[in-house]
């Protein structure tokens, strides 16, 4: 069943790395009888200058193998390839196009010109992995203190995402989340003092411990939410990417080039904002990536069971945008896809659509009992660990000694322990704070005429009867 | 009333001026411009006063822009933002497609940016696909945000009752926005309430919930050159007293202002002296205002068009009982639309809306002036 299925496919060397396995072990797909979904390499080209414009190195669909995982296993994380496939290509077109032979071939070690990374590039994505991870770590023994409390999502398994894009934007850059949005906030530059604090519900939260897990917001870091809502942030980043076009094109400001992301899930994937958002992406060419972390179940429910077409790349090419499929566990493949759509983004040739095959360790929550995912496909997928397949690319390419891994891997324990200390010790919110930052304007009677707030005139009173 | 109609003949000249260089833009501009200005230094209508409010302040803040459904080419569903596109152009006069959740939610991620954008909703009926925004994302990001990031976006179109549309265009929202904390509810009734209040509203750091009516855009009234000068606004939170009274106070905003000074003027000849505030902004309430002028008459009406149960007159009768209780003479009176989606057939919907006879029985209840066929009618 599995050489037919790799010979129709026509080029999936190893089935490991097939997410669509059932529970049986044979591909879902085949079992709904369409094609498989893995092997896309002849991309339907599609009419897209109308879209596109004729400056676009897009002339259609891009697609992103999860290829390049050597035949027998993926823990060595060896023959880490390109992960784009740009389209075919047309004239002007400079993405390069891998074919799906190539992708099959098992890849030698890099030689070090065709390196990914520079050592501290390297250094860096592997400290921002291990904070991501170490910081939810905490977060799940700090719950079962009681120090936490409320819905708590954790990231544990997805970091490769977070790290992907966040670490590739400026500080100016925005980002917005769902409830799952611890990590993008570290990632973002938010320093984990304030992340913990406001899990504690301190008033050294970044939020004055007003918000919360779910509502982490930071001005100063462009981290826009924190949404419970799932959908509602897509808007959000979408209105955050208009801002930069409307500067460059109304306030005359030729260096706003800031680029929004917006981070949500599959099951976002079928919600009306996100098609609506996708429309008018693309209709006014917004600087905004949209990045679907697809970990496969929303709560309970698994994608297959709760979305027609599961391919949620599809989508952007329908409203005009180049859809990308990723493999979510690789950071380094995710770190290409999303140079090339922040670049794009930058440049002013608009949105694009990315989704990460990714997967959560943990369940929805802490309060989720995760019982309806199987055991098999968790191994599955933490056998595909990014920690440990980016760690073991660096270590495997002489990037890295184990001696400067593990001194990061020390320096991100004490910064999380710091942060902990620290929330411990932070005042909980004065009881005044309760009525506080209802209105950015105190009294919230609005402004004069003068330009300053009415409250705060001495002859301001309320009403003008006479009694 | 002489100047009046040498200024609407003015206009008409100006009209005709207009059509012969309409090829020559700028002077046809000036001309209108001009026409319009010397027509309106004593009359102009709610729907001029809410374009110039908006006109004003986009030309004096490049940050404000005006987004939402026909908006730009069509000039307006109702003309509101009639010219705006013409004059500012289609990078600030953004016509959307049918999205309303994914068009208010943009205008909420400008609006953390420091842009100040205009929402327009066509009705606040479709606001209701974009309600999550309103609440979650707008109202309640100032506070979630610990004060860091706030939300000077204006929401705005028309609301409640219209002339036989049905149920699912005749909603009154004010009850539902005026409870939530974080967004400011106004209510405008005339041209100067039109005007002033969208001002301070789109010069607000805070969300802002602007509802309109649109029986009341083609209603003209007299305003003064306070009004008409480019830095008049209201205060947010101030009701007016409309007319001044000691016999009953009737508490209205919107359009059924007009109908309770209508009820007054009728119970004048019978020796009531009704005082009339206009609410002008649902939150905040203006509860110091309401309360005096029930501490003065000592009867009060609330008058709405939405449903009864939880609406303004319930949370107006609250505060009054809660501070006034030993002043009231008479219970509290609520007229409201009737307790039914809004019907089609043009009887009945004269009956699911209180009309002015509705006001001047309660009144006159409230009163203990009533004849046994008002007891009988009480609604």
């Amino acid at each position: 069943m599995a050489v037919s299925l790799a010979s129709r496919v026509g080029g999936l060397v190893s089935l490991d790395a097939c997410s669509l396995l059932g529970n049986n072990g044979v591909c879902k797909q085949a079992e709904q009888k369409s094609h498989c979904s893995v092997v896309v390499a002849g991309v339907a080209a599609f009419q897209s200058r109308f879209f596109f414009g004729d400056n676009s190195p897009y002339t259609s669909t891009s697609v992103v193998w999860r290829g390049a995982m050597t035949a027998g296993g993926s823990k060595a994380g060896g023959g880490r390839g390109r992960g784009v496939v740009a389209a075919a290509g047309g004239e002007g077109s400079t993405a390069t196009m891998a074919s799906a032979p190539e992708l099959v071939k098992p890849k030698p070690k890099a030689k070090p010109q065709e390196l990914l990374v520079t050592k501290e590039e390297g250094l860096e994505i592997y400290e921002d992995l291990m904070l991501g991870r170490t910081f939810e770590d905490m977060c799940a023994q700090m719950y079962y203190r009681g120090k936490m409390f409320g819905f708590v999502h954790l990231y544990n398994g997805q970091e490769a995402v977070s790290t992907g894009f966040i670490k590739l934007l400026k500080k100016e850059d925005f980002v917005t989340s769902t409830y799952r949005d611890h990590v993008h906030a570290l990632s973002k530059g938010v320093p984990a003092r304030q992340v913990m604090s406001e899990l504690f519900g301190k008033s050294t939260g970044c939020c004055r411990g007003q918000g919360g897990s779910m509502h982490m917001f930071s001005k100063e870091h462009g981290l826009l939410g924190g949404f419970a809502f799932i959908g509602e942030g897509i808007p959000v980043a979408t209105g955050a990417a208009f801002t930069t076009k409307y500067k460059r094109e109304v306030l005359k400001d030729e260096n706003a080039d800031a680029v929004s992301i917006a981070f949500f899930g599959d099951g976002t994937a079928n919600n009306g904002q996100f098609f609506e958002c996708l429309n008018m992406a693309t209709l006014w060419k917004l600087p905004i990536i949209f990045v679907v972390e697809n970990n496969l179940w929303a709560i309970g429910m698994s994608h297959y069971r709760s979305t027609s077409d599961p391919e949620i790349w599809k989508k952007g090419p329908a409203f005009g945008m180049p859809g990308i499929h990723v493999d979510g566990m690789d950071v380094l493949k995710v770190r290409e896809v999303a140079k090339e759509a922040i670049a794009r983004a930058r440049r002013g040739d608009g949105p694009t659509l990315i989704e990460c095959e990714t997967y959560r360790f943990r369940g929805h929550s802490l309060a989720d009992p995760d019982e309806l995912r199987s055991p098999a496909e968790k191994a599955h997928y933490a056998a595909r660990d990014p920690i440990t397949s980016f760690k073991a690319y660096l270590l495997e390419n002489n990037l890295v000694t184990e001696a400067e891994l593990n001194a990061i891997d020390k320096k991100i324990d004490d910064v999380v322990e710091d942060a902990v200390e620290f929330a411990d010790a932070s005042p909980l919110p004065i009881r005044s704070q309760l009525l506080e930052n209802v209105f950015a304007d105190p009294k919230g009677f609005g402004i004069g005429p003068d330009g300053k707030y009415r409250c705060e005139d001495p002859g301001f009173t309320a009403g003008t009867a006479q009694v | 009333m002489m100047l009046g109609v040498v200024g609407r003949q003015a206009g008409e000249v100006g009209r005709l001026i207009f059509k012969r260089c309409s090829n020559d833009n700028a002077a046809a501009m000036a001309w209108v411009a001009a026409s319009k200005r010397f027509m309106s230094t004593t009359e102009m209508n709610v729907r001029d006063a809410l374009n110039s409010a908006i006109d004003e302040e986009m030309s004096a803040d490049s940050k404000v822009f005006v987004i939402g459904e026909e908006v730009g080419e069509y000039q307006g569903a109702y003309k509101v933002t009639k010219g705006l596109l013409q004059k500012f152009g289609p990078d600030r006069v953004l016509d959307t497609p049918i999205t309303e959740a994914g068009f208010t939610g943009l205008g909420v991620g400008a609006a953390f940016q420091g842009l100040k954008p205009i929402v327009e909703f066509m009705t606040f009926n479709f606001a209701m696909q974009a309600i999550d925004h309103i609440i979650n994302s707008a109202a309640k990001t100032n506070y979630m945000s610990g004060g860091t990031i706030n939300v000077p976006i204006v929401f705005r179109g028309p609301n409640g009752a219209a002339a036989g549309v049905a149920a699912q265009h005749s909603q009154c929202f004010a009850a539902w926005y005026g409870q939530v904390p974080g967004l400011k509810v106004l209510v405008p009734y005339n041209a100067e309430d039109a005007r002033g209040l969208l001002k301070a509203a789109i010069r607000d750091p805070d969300p802002v919930v602007f509802l309109e009516n649109e029986i009341m855009y083609g209603e003209t009234f007299p305003v003064s050159p306070e009004v008409l000068d480019p830095s008049f606004t209201l205060p947010i939170g101030q009701a007016k007293v409309e007319r001044e009274g000691k016999d009953i106070t009737i508490t209205a905003f919107s359009k059924m202002v007009g109908y309770a000074l209508k009820a007054a003027d009728e119970l004048a000849k019978e020796g009531i002296s009704v005082e009339v505030i206009n609410l002008r902004s649902i939150r905040p309430l203006d509860r110091a205002t309401i309360n005096a002028s029930v501490r003065k008459t000592s009867r009060l009406v609330t008058l709405e068009e939405g449903w009864p149960q939880h609406g303004v007159g319930a949370e107006i009768c609250a505060s009054v009982v809660e501070e006034s209780f030993y002043y009231l003479d008479a219970p509290v009176e609520r007229i409201c639309g009737a307790d039914v989606p809004m019907p089609y057939a043009a009887n009945l919907e004269r009956l699911a809306v209180p009309q002015i006879e509705d006001v001047i029985r309660a009144v006159r209840r409230a009163c203990h002036r009533s004849s046994a066929e008002d007891q009988r009618e009480a609604a």
